[in-house]
């Protein structure tokens, strides 16, 4: 029994890691750089449901819809002012400003919401699932991230094989000049991708926070840093991908702690990501790119 | 005049190396003459090693990112094995009564081979990696590092060594003897050793290395590969082993630069701050900052990146925030394309006739 | 260009910090006190603490007429919880003329600043740096019980009252304060009359989910849970501990306070649980009213024990200096010798007193008695 539960522990951080990690993967696809900051929005995602709902006293459904909508525009912002500029440079220098745009996020939250931790109030008030007498319980927040994540999962396949924009978005990711010149408007696209991208950051929030309830400035930076891992893990650029690679990655995580050892399990995450990608070097639903001479 | 005769006909590479080596030497110089004026303040003595510790690794992860075109998030697993290795060799020779600076020197030769080792280790699996890939395993090979090292005690008595990956009970030791490396609590004690003296001769050697491996017949095999590699393959280059060796040697710097950090401080831990993802990051920062490729930037940027939240102390609550600040703005302006036409447009070039071409 | 402005920021910055020493017009008549800890990064909220808690005593001591008659100047400098960054923040005290240092916050930079302030022989207290290595030279003293004394004094207290026969702990093994306490906790089971069945570790980089630790705490049918950690953590595990239908007894140490006040947080999950504390927020005593009304005023937040034990360094600093009747006049090193010849004389009540007040032996170990606390109805109760 603790086999499953432990299990079912892990698919419930997994699927926070792989609704971050869609984040990741499609800003990756599209602008072909890592977003540091992502972890970040997803923060000030969490702390716009915190002030709205346990502040103002909102509804639930109010502040996340609020969040989502902060978030998107935060991340169009982000996009426009820090890493436009820098479009044609050098994808290691959007990288580093990346970054600073973390630090600046985190900053600007410390000195808006202070150091002290606040506790968060799940947003899904269901009572758990009590399984088998008792000895297996499976709490609501865990179903509904699990839900929510196969359904972000489905519905953004869906957006790119069968919308205008999604299909824009794939043209865009294959190549972006030539995608120019049949016509995509290669700047919208790229915005909208942020904009799908950090309000995904909002609603992982909320799920991360729902399910282990402390927000500090910096609650986002080490699920930020898993789940690119995840990203990596499942094969970067593809979303069942990063569906597949936050999953396993949570369960890794969750086994590593349980029948290996507690102290060890960071390195155990990473042990098992070095040995996958040395078996498979592009991920595991990353596609083989072979290369031209 | 026939050297100054020379100096303007030099290869173009080789004027770029003496003006680095003036560089640091110059520095060095004027700041002995404030130390010892004793006008220098305490902040910024004590800022000496550390601003050489970084420039010492963003040297050496300037060579990896630079010349060999691998982006590594791992440096800093490299600095922490090189910091540990040094920092555990001094404690257990302490008691010997060897000569310090004997044991200096063998320390920082041990912690700079320790880390090479590492660097060659990892860098045979990683290497067959491409981009991003190879970015994650190094970003994953330096958090392995640093946990396995919060978890690692190591005692020693009248018996020999006893190791343990649990706790210090379970190590066994005589009452006489000693915790050398205790888990989370690191290392205690290390003698403190590094000067700014010892730190700028590093810095020299590193620049040394890497300029004459860069100038090499070697360093352009290297070039070739990142540039293109299957042309370069093509031609009979041996892609894994110069691929190795320039992560090794990149990796000895690294651990060089770790053995100078473990040496200045009492206390050595393996923090997220100090030898985690964000410290290689921040390494990271220093190399793209002042140039992929050009050393002296490296060292420029990492002074100056170092040095910017201790002199923005004044803003209190506001200085992290004000930091990452600069940091975007400098990041937009050294690299943002229309940064760079408005630099050329209104640049002091103009007034001097030579054309010297940007550093990308 | 490019390189112009870079040189050119450069010589500034080298300039500016050079210039440092040279502008500070330091006065003779006020004590220089500086304090250093964490108040940006992800330990941001003990820094903040200590350097609000020291704060207010401050502006007590000034307002009643300062020490020995001469007013407190005060500033406090951030380290990030980095050891290097530490030994640059008491650089920078060092050039605005600080005499005497309160901190550091955290243990690990603590011990590369006792080494500094070791060979400037300055007087140095600490609020909350625990390990014994800090007080290793001498000039150290703290207000926090070290860390081998908390985890023996849990484990005799959980033994002598039979609180449980089977005990789980979970710590965090990347943090020098948790883990050395874990560590005498476990020397100290052997001699108890209770069983230690599992000892769980997390580690800086993983502390959301803890739910694999509890369940193998639950599996080992540990009947109590030691969390010899920090409250942040703490609320998580009390509420996840609560999700999976896991009701064991939870005892913690002085990191544990500071629960009941982290906003908005659901008090109820942390019924029944058991800390060894020196400071409880709502005591009813004098001091401690007007201290925590004085914090709420002022900062928007109910103070915990390191906003406490910082107030009680900054009235021990007083207390010494008034003993030892130092002026501000006096060199760094002759106030060193002053107050480290005063420190093991004095008795300071404070508010993590107890009912003896603190005393401090010659090597700068505090003697104060743990007071185990029970919280009941959303309110600590003492056991």
């Amino acid at each position: 029994m603790s086999f499953i539960s432990n299990l079912i522990n892990g698919i419930s951080l997994g699927s926070i890691y792989a609704i971050i990690a869609l984040g990741y993967t499609m800003v990756y696809g599209i602008a072909k750089m890592l977003n540091f900051a992502h972890g970040d929005v997803i923060m000030i995602g969490c702390y716009v449901v915190f002030t709205t709902m346990s502040g103002m006293q909102f509804h639930p459904i109010v502040s996340v819809i609020l969040s989502v909508v902060v978030c998107t525009v935060l991340g169009v912002v982000i996009e426009k002012v820090a890493y436009k500029p820098l479009r044609k440079a050098s994808p290691l220098a959007v990288l580093i400003t990346a970054i600073g745009v973390s630090y600046l996020l985190q900053n600007v939250a410390l000195l808006i919401f202070g150091a002290d931790t606040k506790s968060f109030t799940s947003v899904v008030t269901l009572p758990s699932l009590k399984l088998a007498g008792g000895s297996l319980v499976i709490s609501s927040v865990t179903l509904v991230t699990v839900v929510a994540c196969i359904v972000i999962m489905i519905g953004l396949m869906l957006f790119i094989k069968k919308t205008k924009a999604g299909q824009a978005m794939l043209a865009v990711s294959e190549d972006k000049d030539a995608a120019q010149l049949m016509g995509v408007n290669v700047n919208g696209t790229i915005s909208l991708t942020f904009a799908i991208g950090s309000g995904l950051a909002a609603i992982a929030g909320v799920l991360l926070c729902s399910a282990y309830p402390t927000l500090t400035p910096y609650t986002g930076a080490m699920p930020g840093i898993k789940a690119f891992t995840a990203a990596v893990f499942g094969g970067i650029g593809s979303i069942p991908g990063a569906f597949v690679g936050g999953i396993l990655l949570g369960i890794i995580e969750i086994f590593g702690r349980a029948y290996i050892s507690s102290q060890l399990s960071d390195a155990i995450v990473f042990a098992v990501l070095i040995i996958v990608l040395l078996v498979k070097p592009t991920g595991i639903l990353g596609k083989q790119i072979h290369e031209k001479v | 005049m026939k050297k100054m005769f020379d100096f303007k006909n030099m290869k173009k590479g080789t004027k770029d190396q003496l003006i680095t080596y003036a560089m640091v030497i110059v520095v060095f110089v004027i700041v002995q003459i404030l130390a010892s004026t004793g006008i220098m303040s305490s902040l910024m003595q004590g800022l000496l090693v550390p601003l050489c510790t970084y420039s010492i690794v963003a040297i050496g992860l300037n060579l990896c990112v630079g010349y060999l075109g691998e982006l590594s998030l791992g440096h800093a697993g490299f600095m922490c094995v090189g910091a540990f290795s040094s920092a555990f060799f001094s404690k257990c020779m302490m008691t010997t009564g060897m000569n310090e600076n004997l044991r200096f020197f063998l320390a920082l030769i041990l912690g700079t081979v320790v880390a090479a080792f590492f660097g060659f280790l990892i860098g045979i699996p990683v290497l067959r990696l491409r981009g991003d890939y190879l970015a994650i395993v190094t970003l994953a090979f330096g958090e392995i590092i640093k946990n396995v090292i919060n978890v690692l005690y190591i005692g020693r008595d009248a018996d020999g060594f006893h190791f343990s990956m649990k706790d210090t009970a379970s190590l066994h030791i005589a009452d006489d003897g000693e915790v050398i490396i205790n888990g989370a609590k690191g290392i205690t004690g290390t003698p403190h050793q590094s000067t700014f003296f010892i730190g700028v001769v590093l810095i020299l050697i590193s620049l040394f290395v890497v300029y004459n491996l860069v100038n090499s017949r070697s360093g352009r095999a290297i070039m070739a590969i990142r540039d293109n590699r299957i042309a370069a393959e093509s031609v009979g280059i041996n892609i894994t082993k110069f691929k190795l060796m320039a992560f090794t040697i990149s990796a000895a710097i690294a651990g060089a630069g770790g053995v100078l950090y473990a040496h200045n401080l009492s206390t050595l831990n393996a923090l997220p701050a100090n030898f985690g993802y964000n410290m290689s990051i921040m390494i990271l920062v220093f190399v793209v900052l002042g140039g992929m490729g050009s050393f002296r930037g490296s060292i420029i940027s990492a002074v100056i990146l170092t040095m910017l939240p201790e002199v923005l102390r004044g803003l209190s609550d506001y200085r992290m925030l004000i930091y990452a600040i600069v940091l975007i703005a400098m990041m937009l302006f050294n690299w943002a394309p229309k940064a760079i036409e408005w630099r050329q447009r209104h640049s002091l070039k103009g007034l001097f006739a030579k054309k010297t071409k940007e550093v990308q | 260009m490019k390189k112009a402005v870079s040189i050119l920021l450069a010589a500034a910055m080298a300039v500016s910090t050079l210039a440092g020493c040279g502008s500070s017009s330091k006065k003779e008549d006020v004590f220089y006190i500086g304090g250093i800890g964490p108040t940006t990064g992800a330990e941001a909220i003990y820094g903040t603490a200590v350097k609000n808690g020291a704060q207010i005593a401050i502006d007590e001591i000034n307002e009643a007429g300062g020490i020995n008659g001469y007013k407190i100047e005060y500033k406090f400098e951030d380290d990030q919880h980095d050891a290097e960054k530490s030994v640059n923040a008491y650089n920078t005290l060092k050039d605005w003329g600080m005499q005497i240092l309160m901190g550091t916050v955290t243990t690990a930079p603590c011990v590369a600043v006792v080494d500094k302030t070791a060979a400037d022989n300055l007087f140095e207290v600490t609020p909350s740096a625990s390990s014994t290595d800090v007080i290793a030279n001498g000039n150290v003293f703290q207000i926090c019980f070290t860390d081998p004394n908390q985890g023996t004094a849990s484990a005799q207290y959980i033994g002598e009252k039979k609180l449980a026969k089977k005990v789980a702990i979970i710590y965090d093994s990347s943090d020098v304060y948790s883990s050395g306490i874990e560590e005498k906790f476990v020397a100290e089971a052997d001699n108890q009359d209770f069983e230690v069945v599992a000892e769980e570790a997390f580690t800086a980089d993983s502390k959301t989910d803890f739910s694999t630790q509890l369940k193998k705490a639950q599996d080992a049918g540990a009947d109590l849970v030691f969390l010899p950690i920090y409250y942040t953590e703490a609320s998580i595990i009390l509420k996840q501990a609560d999700t999976m239908g896991y009701d064991p007894e939870f005892f913690g140490c002085d990191g544990m306070d500071g629960i009941l006040s982290v906003e908005n947080f659901d008090t109820s999950l942390a019924e029944g649980l058991m800390l060894l504390t020196p400071f409880a927020a709502d005591a009813t005593d004098d001091a401690t009213t007007k201290f925590v009304s004085t914090y709420k005023d002022e900062y928007k937040d109910t103070p915990n024990q390191f906003a406490a034990d910082a107030y009680d360094a900054i009235y021990t600093i007083k207390a010494a200096a008034e003993k030892a009747d130092i002026k501000p006049n006096m060199s760094v090193s002759d106030i060193c010798d002053a107050l480290k010849a005063a420190m093991p004389e004095i008795n300071v009540q404070g508010l993590t007193g107890g009912d003896e007040g603190l005393t401090w032996s010659e090597t700068g170990e505090v003697s104060k008695q743990p007071k185990a606390v029970k919280i009941e109805n959303g309110a600590y109760v003492g056991m």
